[in-house]
Protein backbone atom coordinates (compact mmCIF):
# COMPACT_ATOMS: atom_id res chain seq x y z
CA UNK A 1 0.00 0.00 0.00
CA UNK A 2 1.00 3.58 -0.55
CA UNK A 3 1.06 5.65 2.62
CA UNK A 4 -2.05 7.62 3.59
CA UNK A 5 -3.46 9.52 6.53
CA UNK A 6 -6.28 8.09 8.59
CA UNK A 7 -9.20 9.81 10.29
CA UNK A 8 -12.04 8.30 12.27
CA UNK A 9 -14.58 11.10 12.78
CA UNK A 10 -17.20 10.71 15.52
CA UNK A 11 -20.06 12.38 13.64
CA UNK A 12 -21.35 12.24 10.09
CA UNK A 13 -21.07 16.04 9.73
CA UNK A 14 -17.39 15.78 10.64
CA UNK A 15 -16.94 13.07 8.02
CA UNK A 16 -18.49 15.27 5.33
CA UNK A 17 -16.32 18.20 6.47
CA UNK A 18 -13.24 16.01 6.13
CA UNK A 19 -14.24 14.98 2.61
CA UNK A 20 -14.32 18.68 1.72
CA UNK A 21 -11.13 19.63 3.57
CA UNK A 22 -8.52 16.98 2.84
CA UNK A 23 -6.73 16.12 -0.39
CA UNK A 24 -7.74 12.92 -2.17
CA UNK A 25 -10.04 11.53 0.52
CA UNK A 26 -11.45 8.03 0.32
CA UNK A 27 -14.25 6.72 2.51
CA UNK A 28 -13.56 3.54 4.47
CA UNK A 29 -16.56 1.47 5.55
CA UNK A 30 -15.93 -2.27 5.93
CA UNK A 31 -12.85 -2.16 3.72
CA UNK A 32 -13.40 -5.57 2.12
CA UNK A 33 -13.02 -4.10 -1.37
CA UNK A 34 -11.07 -0.94 -0.61
CA UNK A 35 -8.23 -2.56 1.33
CA UNK A 36 -7.49 -5.22 -1.33
CA UNK A 37 -7.55 -2.38 -3.88
CA UNK A 38 -5.05 -0.37 -1.83
CA UNK A 39 -2.84 -3.41 -1.29
CA UNK A 40 -2.56 -3.82 -5.04
CA UNK A 41 -1.69 -0.13 -5.31
CA UNK A 42 -4.63 0.41 -7.63
CA UNK A 43 -5.55 3.55 -5.70
CA UNK A 44 -3.60 6.20 -3.81
CA UNK A 45 -5.86 8.13 -1.46
CA UNK A 46 -4.45 10.98 0.64
CA UNK A 47 -6.67 10.30 3.64
CA UNK A 48 -8.94 7.43 4.57
CA UNK A 49 -12.08 8.66 6.34
CA UNK A 50 -13.27 5.72 8.45
CA UNK A 51 -16.98 5.77 9.23
CA UNK A 52 -16.70 3.16 12.00
CA UNK A 53 -16.60 5.75 14.77
CA UNK A 54 -19.95 7.33 13.93
CA UNK A 55 -22.66 6.09 16.31
CA UNK A 56 -25.98 4.85 14.96
CA UNK A 57 -24.90 4.20 11.39
CA UNK A 58 -25.35 0.44 11.71
CA UNK A 59 -28.92 0.49 13.01
CA UNK A 60 -31.62 -1.71 11.51
CA UNK A 61 -35.12 -0.43 12.23
CA UNK A 62 -38.70 -0.74 11.18
CA UNK A 63 -39.79 2.11 8.91
CA UNK A 64 -43.52 2.00 8.18
CA UNK A 65 -44.17 -1.40 6.61
CA UNK A 66 -40.56 -1.67 5.54
CA UNK A 67 -37.03 -1.31 6.88
CA UNK A 68 -34.41 1.35 7.32
CA UNK A 69 -30.93 -0.17 7.35
CA UNK A 70 -27.91 1.93 8.26
CA UNK A 71 -25.01 2.25 5.86
CA UNK A 72 -22.56 0.61 8.27
CA UNK A 73 -24.75 -2.45 8.91
CA UNK A 74 -22.49 -5.46 8.29
CA UNK A 75 -23.64 -8.22 5.97
CA UNK A 76 -23.58 -10.75 8.84
CA UNK A 77 -25.75 -8.43 10.92
CA UNK A 78 -28.34 -8.07 8.15
CA UNK A 79 -28.28 -11.81 7.43
CA UNK A 80 -28.91 -12.68 11.08
CA UNK A 81 -31.34 -9.86 11.94
CA UNK A 82 -34.70 -11.27 13.08
CA UNK A 83 -36.34 -8.05 11.85
CA UNK A 84 -34.92 -8.34 8.33
CA UNK A 85 -35.65 -12.06 8.24
CA UNK A 86 -39.28 -11.45 9.08
CA UNK A 87 -39.94 -8.33 6.97
CA UNK A 88 -37.81 -9.03 3.85
CA UNK A 89 -36.40 -12.56 4.13
CA UNK A 90 -34.93 -12.42 0.62
CA UNK A 91 -32.77 -9.48 1.70
CA UNK A 92 -31.40 -11.38 4.70
CA UNK A 93 -30.69 -14.38 2.45
CA UNK A 94 -28.89 -12.19 -0.06
CA UNK A 95 -26.71 -10.68 2.67
CA UNK A 96 -25.86 -14.18 3.86
CA UNK A 97 -24.63 -15.10 0.37
CA UNK A 98 -22.06 -12.30 0.09
CA UNK A 99 -18.41 -13.35 0.25
CA UNK A 100 -17.62 -15.68 3.14
CA UNK A 101 -18.36 -15.51 6.90
CA UNK A 102 -15.30 -13.40 7.77
CA UNK A 103 -15.94 -10.99 4.91
CA UNK A 104 -19.59 -10.72 5.99
CA UNK A 105 -18.42 -9.71 9.47
CA UNK A 106 -16.73 -6.63 7.99
CA UNK A 107 -18.44 -5.69 4.73
CA UNK A 108 -21.25 -3.13 4.87
CA UNK A 109 -24.40 -2.26 2.95
CA UNK A 110 -23.30 1.33 2.35
CA UNK A 111 -19.84 0.30 1.21
CA UNK A 112 -21.26 -2.20 -1.24
CA UNK A 113 -23.67 0.18 -2.92
CA UNK A 114 -21.31 3.17 -2.93
CA UNK A 115 -18.70 1.02 -4.67
CA UNK A 116 -21.30 -0.37 -7.12
CA UNK A 117 -19.18 -3.28 -8.27
CA UNK A 118 -20.92 -4.80 -11.31
CA UNK A 119 -20.86 -8.20 -9.59
CA UNK A 120 -21.95 -7.07 -6.11
CA UNK A 121 -25.18 -8.44 -4.61
CA UNK A 122 -26.66 -5.48 -2.75
CA UNK A 123 -27.17 -3.27 -5.82
CA UNK A 124 -29.53 -5.97 -7.16
CA UNK A 125 -31.52 -5.93 -3.91
CA UNK A 126 -31.75 -2.14 -3.86
CA UNK A 127 -32.87 -1.94 -7.48
CA UNK A 128 -35.12 -5.00 -7.23
CA UNK A 129 -36.87 -3.70 -4.13
CA UNK A 130 -37.10 -0.16 -5.45
CA UNK A 131 -35.21 1.04 -2.40
CA UNK A 132 -34.52 4.66 -1.50
CA UNK A 133 -30.93 5.63 -0.80
CA UNK A 134 -30.66 8.14 2.04
CA UNK A 135 -27.51 10.24 1.82
CA UNK A 136 -26.13 13.18 3.75
CA UNK A 137 -27.62 15.48 1.10
CA UNK A 138 -30.86 13.88 -0.15
CA UNK A 139 -32.93 10.76 -0.63
CA UNK A 140 -32.95 9.26 -4.08
CA UNK A 141 -34.44 6.16 -5.69
CA UNK A 142 -32.12 3.24 -6.44
CA UNK A 143 -33.03 3.68 -10.14
CA UNK A 144 -31.22 7.03 -10.07
CA UNK A 145 -28.43 6.01 -7.68
CA UNK A 146 -26.62 3.35 -9.72
CA UNK A 147 -25.31 5.14 -12.78
CA UNK A 148 -22.73 2.77 -14.27
CA UNK A 149 -19.75 0.53 -13.69
CA UNK A 150 -18.41 1.48 -10.22
CA UNK A 151 -20.35 4.74 -10.67
CA UNK A 152 -23.11 6.19 -8.52
CA UNK A 153 -24.94 9.50 -8.23
CA UNK A 154 -22.98 10.31 -5.04
CA UNK A 155 -21.14 13.63 -5.07
CA UNK A 156 -17.55 13.81 -3.80
CA UNK A 157 -18.72 15.12 -0.42
CA UNK A 158 -21.83 12.93 -0.08
CA UNK A 159 -22.16 9.80 2.04
CA UNK A 160 -24.72 7.03 2.12
CA UNK A 161 -26.43 7.18 5.52
CA UNK A 162 -29.01 4.41 5.17
CA UNK A 163 -31.19 2.52 2.72
CA UNK A 164 -34.95 2.44 3.05
CA UNK A 165 -36.61 -0.73 1.78
CA UNK A 166 -40.36 -1.10 1.31
CA UNK A 167 -41.56 -4.59 2.22
CA UNK A 168 -42.44 -6.54 -0.93
CA UNK A 169 -45.39 -8.91 -1.18
CA UNK A 170 -42.81 -11.51 -2.18
CA UNK A 171 -39.21 -11.53 -3.31
CA UNK A 172 -36.37 -13.89 -4.09
CA UNK A 173 -32.71 -13.81 -5.04
CA UNK A 174 -30.62 -16.38 -6.84
CA UNK A 175 -27.06 -16.17 -8.03
CA UNK A 176 -24.56 -18.26 -9.87
CA UNK A 177 -21.14 -17.78 -8.31
CA UNK A 178 -17.89 -17.69 -10.14
CA UNK A 179 -16.38 -20.90 -8.73
CA UNK A 180 -13.06 -19.21 -7.90
CA UNK A 181 -13.83 -15.64 -6.88
CA UNK A 182 -17.34 -16.44 -5.54
CA UNK A 183 -18.62 -13.19 -7.02
CA UNK A 184 -21.89 -13.36 -8.96
CA UNK A 185 -21.55 -14.28 -12.63
CA UNK A 186 -25.25 -13.67 -12.69
CA UNK A 187 -27.45 -12.69 -9.77
CA UNK A 188 -31.13 -11.89 -10.13
CA UNK A 189 -33.41 -10.30 -7.56
CA UNK A 190 -37.14 -10.50 -8.30
CA UNK A 191 -39.81 -8.76 -6.26
CA UNK A 192 -43.47 -7.97 -6.30
CA UNK A 193 -43.72 -4.60 -4.63
CA UNK A 194 -46.44 -2.03 -4.12
CA UNK A 195 -45.50 -0.40 -7.42
CA UNK A 196 -45.27 -3.58 -9.46
CA UNK A 197 -42.84 -6.29 -10.42
CA UNK A 198 -39.11 -5.79 -10.61
CA UNK A 199 -36.31 -7.95 -11.92
CA UNK A 200 -32.84 -6.61 -11.12
CA UNK A 201 -29.72 -8.25 -12.54
CA UNK A 202 -26.17 -8.07 -11.21
CA UNK A 203 -22.96 -9.72 -12.39
CA UNK A 204 -23.91 -9.60 -16.02
CA UNK A 205 -24.38 -6.02 -17.21
CA UNK A 206 -21.57 -4.14 -18.94
CA UNK A 207 -22.90 -1.02 -17.24
CA UNK A 208 -23.45 -2.65 -13.85
CA UNK A 209 -26.76 -3.59 -12.25
CA UNK A 210 -29.84 -3.22 -14.48
CA UNK A 211 -33.55 -4.03 -14.68
CA UNK A 212 -34.76 -6.69 -17.12
CA UNK A 213 -38.01 -5.03 -18.09
CA UNK A 214 -39.25 -7.79 -20.45
CA UNK A 215 -39.05 -10.25 -17.56
CA UNK A 216 -40.88 -7.79 -15.31
CA UNK A 217 -43.76 -7.60 -17.79
CA UNK A 218 -43.88 -11.37 -18.15
CA UNK A 219 -43.95 -11.89 -14.38
CA UNK A 220 -46.61 -9.21 -13.93
CA UNK A 221 -48.82 -11.30 -16.20
CA UNK A 222 -47.90 -14.63 -14.66
CA UNK A 223 -45.67 -14.89 -11.57
CA UNK A 224 -44.25 -18.33 -12.21
CA UNK A 225 -40.80 -19.47 -13.43
CA UNK A 226 -42.41 -20.81 -16.62
CA UNK A 227 -43.49 -17.28 -17.53
CA UNK A 228 -39.86 -16.60 -18.50
CA UNK A 229 -39.46 -19.67 -20.71
CA UNK A 230 -40.00 -17.85 -23.98
CA UNK A 231 -37.89 -14.83 -23.09
CA UNK A 232 -34.23 -14.34 -23.78
CA UNK A 233 -32.11 -11.48 -22.54
CA UNK A 234 -30.44 -9.52 -25.35
CA UNK A 235 -26.72 -10.23 -24.89
CA UNK A 236 -25.56 -7.03 -26.62
CA UNK A 237 -25.00 -5.27 -23.27
CA UNK A 238 -23.95 -8.34 -21.30
CA UNK A 239 -20.43 -8.76 -19.94
CA UNK A 240 -18.06 -11.22 -21.56
CA UNK A 241 -14.75 -12.34 -20.04
CA UNK A 242 -12.66 -15.46 -19.63
CA UNK A 243 -15.28 -16.91 -17.29
CA UNK A 244 -18.12 -16.77 -19.77
CA UNK A 245 -19.31 -15.28 -23.06
CA UNK A 246 -22.11 -12.75 -23.24
CA UNK A 247 -24.51 -15.37 -24.58
CA UNK A 248 -23.64 -17.74 -21.75
CA UNK A 249 -24.18 -15.05 -19.13
CA UNK A 250 -27.45 -13.94 -20.75
CA UNK A 251 -28.66 -17.51 -20.49
CA UNK A 252 -27.49 -17.69 -16.86
CA UNK A 253 -29.54 -14.57 -16.09
CA UNK A 254 -32.67 -16.30 -17.30
CA UNK A 255 -31.92 -19.44 -15.29
CA UNK A 256 -31.22 -17.39 -12.16
CA UNK A 257 -34.37 -15.31 -12.72
CA UNK A 258 -36.46 -18.47 -12.83
CA UNK A 259 -34.78 -19.77 -9.65
CA UNK A 260 -35.37 -16.42 -7.93
CA UNK A 261 -39.08 -16.63 -8.81
CA UNK A 262 -39.15 -20.14 -7.35
CA UNK A 263 -37.58 -18.77 -4.15
CA UNK A 264 -40.13 -15.94 -4.06
CA UNK A 265 -43.00 -18.40 -4.37
CA UNK A 266 -41.89 -20.52 -1.40
CA UNK B 1 2.10 7.45 12.83
CA UNK B 2 -0.96 6.69 14.85
CA UNK B 3 -1.08 5.55 18.45
CA UNK B 4 -3.50 2.71 19.06
CA UNK B 5 -4.62 0.78 22.12
CA UNK B 6 -6.28 -2.58 21.93
CA UNK B 7 -6.60 -5.82 23.81
CA UNK B 8 -4.85 -8.85 22.32
CA UNK B 9 -5.50 -12.24 23.88
CA UNK B 10 -6.65 -10.53 27.06
CA UNK B 11 -3.63 -8.25 27.41
CA UNK B 12 -3.69 -4.49 26.91
CA UNK B 13 -1.43 -3.44 24.05
CA UNK B 14 -0.44 -0.01 22.79
CA UNK B 15 1.49 0.55 19.59
CA UNK B 16 2.61 3.28 17.20
CA UNK B 17 1.70 2.25 13.70
CA UNK B 18 1.60 3.72 10.24
CA UNK B 19 -2.05 3.97 9.12
CA UNK B 20 -1.31 1.53 6.30
CA UNK B 21 -0.14 -1.19 8.71
CA UNK B 22 -2.37 -4.23 8.44
CA UNK B 23 -3.73 -5.85 11.58
CA UNK B 24 -1.88 -9.06 10.67
CA UNK B 25 1.39 -7.12 10.40
CA UNK B 26 0.86 -5.66 13.86
CA UNK B 27 0.15 -9.12 15.26
CA UNK B 28 3.03 -10.91 13.57
CA UNK B 29 5.75 -8.31 13.24
CA UNK B 30 5.22 -6.04 16.24
CA UNK B 31 3.65 -8.41 18.76
CA UNK B 32 5.48 -11.53 17.52
CA UNK B 33 2.24 -13.50 17.45
CA UNK B 34 3.22 -15.53 14.41
CA UNK B 35 0.51 -18.15 14.76
CA UNK B 36 -1.70 -16.02 12.53
CA UNK B 37 -0.55 -16.72 8.99
CA UNK B 38 -0.55 -14.82 5.72
CA UNK B 39 -1.38 -17.17 2.89
CA UNK B 40 -2.85 -15.40 -0.12
CA UNK B 41 -2.81 -11.80 1.10
CA UNK B 42 -5.94 -11.26 -1.04
CA UNK B 43 -8.77 -12.09 1.44
CA UNK B 44 -9.37 -15.49 -0.10
CA UNK B 45 -7.57 -18.13 1.96
CA UNK B 46 -8.46 -17.39 5.57
CA UNK B 47 -5.08 -18.34 7.08
CA UNK B 48 -5.11 -14.92 8.77
CA UNK B 49 -8.50 -15.23 10.49
CA UNK B 50 -8.61 -13.80 14.02
CA UNK B 51 -11.49 -12.72 16.23
CA UNK B 52 -12.27 -9.03 16.49
CA UNK B 53 -14.65 -8.35 19.38
CA UNK B 54 -15.68 -11.99 19.07
CA UNK B 55 -16.29 -12.13 15.32
CA UNK B 56 -14.04 -13.82 12.75
CA UNK B 57 -12.28 -11.38 10.44
CA UNK B 58 -9.48 -11.62 7.91
CA UNK B 59 -6.63 -9.75 9.56
CA UNK B 60 -4.92 -9.21 6.18
CA UNK B 61 -7.95 -7.19 5.09
CA UNK B 62 -8.09 -4.85 8.02
CA UNK B 63 -5.89 -1.99 9.15
CA UNK B 64 -4.36 -2.04 12.60
CA UNK B 65 -5.82 1.43 13.21
CA UNK B 66 -9.30 0.01 12.62
CA UNK B 67 -8.74 -2.28 15.60
CA UNK B 68 -8.05 0.66 17.92
CA UNK B 69 -10.16 0.09 21.04
CA UNK B 70 -11.10 -3.44 20.03
CA UNK B 71 -10.41 -6.83 21.55
CA UNK B 72 -8.52 -9.28 19.33
CA UNK B 73 -8.10 -13.00 19.89
CA UNK B 74 -5.54 -14.96 17.90
CA UNK B 75 -4.81 -18.68 17.79
CA UNK B 76 -2.33 -18.11 20.64
CA UNK B 77 -5.20 -16.94 22.82
CA UNK B 78 -7.25 -20.14 22.67
CA UNK B 79 -5.31 -22.63 24.80
CA UNK B 80 -5.28 -22.34 28.57
CA UNK B 81 -1.63 -22.90 29.40
CA UNK B 82 -0.78 -26.38 28.19
CA UNK B 83 -4.42 -27.39 27.85
CA UNK B 84 -5.52 -27.07 24.25
CA UNK B 85 -8.87 -25.52 23.35
CA UNK B 86 -11.42 -28.24 22.50
CA UNK B 87 -11.32 -27.22 18.84
CA UNK B 88 -7.52 -27.48 18.77
CA UNK B 89 -7.74 -30.85 20.48
CA UNK B 90 -10.28 -32.02 17.89
CA UNK B 91 -8.01 -31.01 14.99
CA UNK B 92 -5.21 -33.08 16.57
CA UNK B 93 -7.45 -36.02 17.34
CA UNK B 94 -9.04 -36.15 13.87
CA UNK B 95 -5.89 -35.32 11.95
CA UNK B 96 -7.49 -32.16 10.57
CA UNK B 97 -4.23 -30.90 9.13
CA UNK B 98 -1.23 -31.95 7.10
CA UNK B 99 1.23 -29.10 6.57
CA UNK B 100 -0.60 -27.00 9.17
CA UNK B 101 -0.38 -23.67 7.39
CA UNK B 102 -4.13 -23.11 7.15
CA UNK B 103 -4.83 -24.57 10.59
CA UNK B 104 -4.82 -21.41 12.75
CA UNK B 105 -7.36 -19.79 10.43
CA UNK B 106 -9.41 -22.96 10.22
CA UNK B 107 -9.62 -23.21 14.00
CA UNK B 108 -10.48 -19.53 14.50
CA UNK B 109 -13.19 -19.84 11.84
CA UNK B 110 -14.49 -23.04 13.45
CA UNK B 111 -14.71 -21.45 16.91
CA UNK B 112 -16.58 -18.49 15.39
CA UNK B 113 -18.91 -20.94 13.65
CA UNK B 114 -19.83 -22.53 16.99
CA UNK B 115 -20.39 -19.10 18.51
CA UNK B 116 -22.80 -18.20 15.72
CA UNK B 117 -24.50 -21.50 14.98
CA UNK B 118 -24.19 -23.63 18.09
CA UNK B 119 -22.37 -26.84 18.88
CA UNK B 120 -24.40 -29.26 16.76
CA UNK B 121 -23.13 -28.64 13.26
CA UNK B 122 -23.89 -30.88 10.29
CA UNK B 123 -21.47 -31.50 7.47
CA UNK B 124 -23.21 -29.21 4.97
CA UNK B 125 -23.23 -26.30 7.42
CA UNK B 126 -19.56 -26.82 8.24
CA UNK B 127 -18.52 -26.97 4.59
CA UNK B 128 -20.58 -23.89 3.73
CA UNK B 129 -19.06 -21.94 6.59
CA UNK B 130 -15.52 -22.95 5.63
CA UNK B 131 -16.13 -21.10 2.36
CA UNK B 132 -13.49 -18.52 3.23
CA UNK B 133 -10.77 -20.92 4.37
CA UNK B 134 -8.61 -22.78 1.88
CA UNK B 135 -6.60 -25.93 2.58
CA UNK B 136 -4.38 -27.29 -0.16
CA UNK B 137 -3.41 -30.54 1.59
CA UNK B 138 -6.23 -32.38 3.22
CA UNK B 139 -9.16 -32.30 0.83
CA UNK B 140 -11.10 -30.93 3.84
CA UNK B 141 -12.50 -34.30 4.88
CA UNK B 142 -10.74 -34.51 8.24
CA UNK B 143 -11.11 -30.79 8.82
CA UNK B 144 -14.88 -31.18 8.60
CA UNK B 145 -14.75 -34.13 10.99
CA UNK B 146 -12.57 -32.13 13.39
CA UNK B 147 -14.90 -29.13 13.34
CA UNK B 148 -17.90 -31.33 14.00
CA UNK B 149 -16.19 -33.03 16.95
CA UNK B 150 -14.66 -29.81 18.26
CA UNK B 151 -18.02 -28.07 18.15
CA UNK B 152 -19.63 -30.86 20.10
CA UNK B 153 -16.82 -30.79 22.68
CA UNK B 154 -17.26 -27.03 23.06
CA UNK B 155 -20.93 -27.63 23.80
CA UNK B 156 -20.25 -30.01 26.67
CA UNK B 157 -21.20 -28.40 29.98
CA UNK B 158 -17.94 -29.27 31.78
CA UNK B 159 -15.92 -27.39 29.18
CA UNK B 160 -18.44 -24.62 28.65
CA UNK B 161 -18.31 -23.84 32.36
CA UNK B 162 -14.58 -23.18 32.29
Amino acid sequence: MYAFDYQRPAAIEAAVALLRAVDEPKVLAGGQTLLPTLKQRLAQPGTLVDLAGIPGLAAIERRGEGLLIGAMARHAQVAASPLVRSVIPALAELAGMIGDPAVRNRGTLGGSIANNDPTADYPAACLGLGASIVTTARTLPADDFFTGLFETALAEDELVVAVEFAAPARAGYAKFRNPASRYAMAGVFVAEGAEGFRVAVTGAGQGGVFRWTEAEAALAADFRPEALDNLSLDSADVMADLHGSADYRAHLVKVMAKRAVTVALR
Amino acid sequence: MAKISLTVNGKAVTAEVEPRTLLVQLLRETLNLTGTHVGCDTSQCGACVVHLDGAAVKSCTMLAVQADGASVTTIEGLAKGTQLHPMQEAFREHHGLQCGFCTPGMIMTAVDMVARLGSELDEATIRENLDGNLCRCTGYHNIVKAVEAGARAMGQPALAAE
